[in-house]
């Protein structure tokens, strides 16, 4: 096999939009594995008691859990645009460049603003 | 390039479809949850109950969190498979996840049910 050049020095490598949003996926993806067991505490808690359910509520009125919890909100709506382009593009819809590049813009943004309006919600 | 057939043994279609799959059921279930959040008359302790109340909506939420799980399997295991190149801290790992979304799914029935 012939010696190809590797050039993996991640701060130097320019991703374009369409693998930011690639890695953006996966990272939204682990981030949601890792918050499962406070995502079930949380739904458990909500349906437990009006007591846990109270609990639940002014923990939320915490600025702290507020922020991880529209992180996570982020998360899923982020991963659930990708993830809806990606099915896009295993039918063959939009793999051209141009189309790629805008799609990735609409992924971002769409997640962006909604994740915004959650949070405006939240708060 | 190898020249191999998809068919036939295991080259990762079964995990690969199984993704694609269960990614939609949960959109499908995104879209549902979001309609009954927004038809809800109040959101507070017994109207958030009342939500997982009938036994179709816990079905179609179980159905949601096992899709997830396998989804959530098949995506951690891609991530080690990339990164972890040391077969047995790969392994523990990969037993590691399992075992975990086994008990989650253990757990959501639990919470599900208790309603």
């Amino acid at each position: 096999m012939s010696k190809r050049p590797i050039y993996l020095n991640l701060f130097q490598i320019r991703l374009p939009l369409p693998g930011l949003i690639s890695i953006m996926h996966r990272v939204s993806g682990a981030l949601l594995f890792l918050a499962l067991p406070l995502l079930l505490c949380g739904l458990q808690q909500s349906l437990t008691s009006a007591e846990s359910f109270t609990t639940l509520q002014t923990a939320f009125s915490h600025w702290g859990v507020k922020l991880v919890a529209i992180a996570l909100v982020w998360g899923y709506l982020h991963h659930l645009c990708a993830g809806l382009r990606h099915l896009a593009l295993d039918l063959d819809i939009g793999t051209e460049l141009a189309a790629a590049r805008t799609s990735s813009v609409f992924v971002l943004g769409i997640s962006i603003v909604l994740t915004v309006v959650v949070a405006a919600l939240l708060w | 390039m190898v020249n191999r057939e998809v068919i036939g043994a295991h080259y990762g279609l079964g995990g690969w479809l199984a993704q694609r799959v269960t990614a939609i059921v949960m959109a499908l279930y995104t879209l549902l949850f979001l309609i009954l959040m927004v038809r809800a008359p109040q959101l507070d302790f017994s109207g958030w109950r009342m939500l997982f109340a009938p036994q179709w909506m816990k079905l179609a939420t179980l159905l949601f969190l096992a899709g997830l799980y396998l989804h959530a399997w098949i995506g951690v295991r891609n991530i080690f498979m990339d990164y972890i190149k040391s077969n047995s801290l790969r392994l523990v790992l990969h037993v590691s996840a399992i075992v975990w979304l086994l008990v989650c799914a253990g757990w959501s029935v639990q919470i599900l049910w208790s309603v």
